[in-house]
């Protein structure tokens, strides 16, 4: 199990504008590192920069406590599983799991054991003697992740595995992924633009947009406290609701539109700027209820209802865009109803609208971080 | 009774619309094969069975005799012998040639357009305009080929006009021609092998010659499968640069089955046994052809 550290990396394909701009992280020993951001955002190239398919442009990769920038595919002791698997056709799937070992000359009593094993913990024993094109999507899967587990690398490297796999299956072969970098401890740094998957897979993840990092964390961490709006829209499904505000001195608020406007407290004085960015997640915009007061009720008109089991998604027209609200229940809520609404203070982030950066965290996140205490 | 017939037979009229609109469709290829390859194809099986008089018309039947004529004949043994030969040197060098070539230029290099062009030129020049160039390039005297022997003290070679090397010249200009196709067949054949293959062998640490061999031949497999057909089957049938270049000669040593056909029928005004080498040389092909399906298709890997 070996760490492997990113110092000041840059790609550039035209040796004018880089793709990829300085990039420093250090991803641990045995940890799910995490690669997330829109397509285009350079986090396949930033993988096959660290298999070695890519030419690293400037900067030093480290794996282990060796430099590698110059070191071929081969020598820096990894495994990758393709986008589209890249399995063998004209190999069964028991030559395409022992390629690899082939290569590297193993001998056959070894390849058999490891093949077996690895078959056995994919579940795909009984399929080694088929050809790729009679396999499922998902069985074609599980092959390409054995071919990439089957050589014991320490660090293993996948780009969008899952993404041309139907919902149910990916859901499924998240968990199972997840188990087996457990049980085998190997360093997995894995790429996909689907948020939900970094959520639920990471130890850590990395937000990337237009090739460089927006926030490096632990999912919870960057899904509480987004260090801007781009990783506050990116991360989160449905994502914060985002948009400008005027700060007004008068009447120590921020005015999101004319009907609508946030009292901001006497300590938090300094966020009433000229132009601010506001956010909230959709799940802290409250219903009001008897018990609220009556200044503090925001009457909206709903756009738009989606019932999703037990959960109502229902949105209503803020600024350019359209905000989201997210309820847990069946609220029976028609196109057109107008809803009180509570939105406390404390739920709100704050983004300077010039730096991008975030001034002020929501501190009203209590109603959904549970310890271990409340187990009887 | 009578109603029911009527019935069963617009049924009949009915379940044939499908057949009909596909012969619709059919048409225009049925009669333009009907023209020009049918007609021509069953006139020669005719044919092969008659003494011609001097327009083609059949004039005495003879069943087999034109056959066994054939096969008794030297001369046509002789060019069975030359053409199998001829096969024999051009198919295998031209395909490894253009392998080569195809591999080379499927390079990501700066520049590498350029050379694939070039490669598959060969592809754009007429047989008989090339047949021309290499005329000169095979001279005596005045040809480079001499030419550079002389340069380096070796002595000089009759290209065209010694028996010994006749066919060699002839299957060398042929192997230049036939290079273009094949190369940018075999060359549209690497570009879609997925290139996640070989990063994935990459990554595990294969050689070149490696991939080469447990990815990249497997994976042309299908289109090695066609060139070599259409090239077997080229070669049976070659004919221009014969014409140009050696008219059979020297002493029938180049008399490829094609211009012995040619010869017997239009110089020689003999359609009877032309007709029967034809139908030979046709029956050659389908063999040789189903031959490599049954046994070369094996190797063949479809995705």
């Amino acid at each position: 199990m070996k760490k492997v550290e990113l110092i000041d990396i840059s790609k550039s394909y035209d040796k004018q504008s880089n793709v990829i701009s300085n990039i420093n992280v250090t991803i641990e020993p045995g940890e799910f590192f995490v690669l997330v951001g829109p397509s285009g955002c350079g986090k396949s190239t930033m993988l096959r920069m660290i298999a070695g398919l890519e030419e690293i442009t400037d900067g030093v990769l480290k794996i282990g406590e060796k430099e590698v920038n110059d070191l071929p595919p081969s020598k820096r002791d990894l495994s990758m599983v393709f986008q589209n698997y890249a399995l063998y056709p004209h190999l069964t799937v028991k030559e395409n799991i022992q390629f690899g070992l082939h290569v590297k000359k193993i001998p056959k009593k070894d390849r058999m054991i490891r093949t077996s094993d690895v078959a056995e913990m994919l579940g795909l024993t009984d399929y080694l003697k088929r050809k790729p094109r009679e396999l499922s999507g998902g069985q074609r899967q599980r092959v390409a992740l054995a071919r990439a587990i089957v050589n014991e690398a320490p660090i293993c490297l996948m780009d969008e595995p899952l993404s041309n796999l139907d919902a149910k299956l990916r859901a499924h072969m998240r968990s199972e992924i997840r188990q087996i970098q457990r049980r085998l401890g190997i360093t997995m740094i894995y790429v996909t633009h689907d948020q939900i998957e970094a959520m639920t897979m990471g130890d850590r993840i990395m937000i990337l947009h237009e090739g460089s990092i927006q926030q490096i964390g632990n999912p919870i961490d960057v899904y509480n406290n987004p260090a801007n709006p781009f990783v506050a829209t990116f991360i989160g499904s449905p994502p914060m609701n985002i948009t400008s505000g005027v700060g007004d001195k008068e009447s120590n608020a921020i005015r999101l539109n004319d009907s609508i406007s946030i009292p901001v407290p006497f300590e938090d004085e300094r966020y009433l700027m000229e132009k601010i960015i506001v956010g909230i997640r959709p799940e802290h915009i409250k219903a009001a209820t008897k018990e609220s007061k009556e200044a503090e009720k925001i009457l909206v008109e709903v756009v738009n209802v989606e019932i999703l089991g037990n959960e109502t998604v229902f949105s209503f027209l803020m600024g350019e865009g359209s905000w989201q609200v997210k309820w847990s229940g069946q609220w029976q809520i028609e196109v057109g109803d107008k809803i009180p609404l509570i939105m406390n203070y404390e739920s709100f982030c704050f983004f300077d609208s010039e730096k991008k950066e975030i001034i002020k965290k929501p501190s009203d996140v209590e109603n959904h971080v549970f310890g271990k205490e409340v187990f009887v | 009774m009578m109603v029911s017939q009527t019935k069963a037979k617009k049924s009949v009229w009915k379940r044939s619309l499908d057949a009909r609109t596909a012969l619709l469709y059919l048409l225009p290829s049925i009669l333009l094969f009907s023209v020009f390859v049918f007609y021509p194809m069953f006139r020669t099986i005719y044919l092969s069975f008659f003494l011609t008089d001097q327009n083609g018309n059949a004039a005495l039947f003879v069943g087999l005799e034109n056959y066994t004529y054939l096969l008794e004949s030297v001369a046509f043994r002789n060019s069975i012998k030359a053409t199998f030969l001829f096969v024999l040197y051009t198919v295998p060098t031209g395909i490894i040639i253009a392998l080569i070539l195809a591999l080379l230029a499927n390079e990501k290099l700066k520049g590498i357009g350029f050379f694939r062009t070039i490669y598959s030129s060969t592809m754009g020049i007429s047989v008989a305009a090339s047949s021309v160039i290499w005329l000169f390039l095979f001279h005596p005297s005045i040809g480079m080929f001499n030419k550079l022997l002389n340069i380096f003290n070796l002595p000089q070679v009759e290209w065209l006009l010694d028996p010994t090397w006749a066919l060699l010249s002839v299957s060398l200009s042929t192997i230049w021609l036939n290079t273009g196709f094949s190369f940018l067949i075999l060359l549209g054949g690497l570009q879609n092998i997925d290139e996640h293959l070989y990063e994935s062998a990459r990554i595990d640490g294969a050689s070149y010659w490696y991939r080469l061999r447990r990815i990249t031949i497997p994976m042309l497999s299908p289109t090695l499968f066609f060139i070599v057909t259409i090239s077997l089957i080229n070669a049976f049938q070659t004919f221009g640069q014969i014409d140009i270049l050696t008219k059979g000669g020297p002493s029938q040593s180049t008399n490829l089955i094609v211009y012995s056909i040619y010869k017997e029928a239009f110089v020689n005004y003999q359609f009877g046994t032309a007709s029967a080498q034809a139908v030979f040389l046709f029956i050659c092909i389908l063999i040789v052809t189903i031959l490599q399906f049954k046994l070369g298709e094996r190797k063949v890997h479809y995705q």
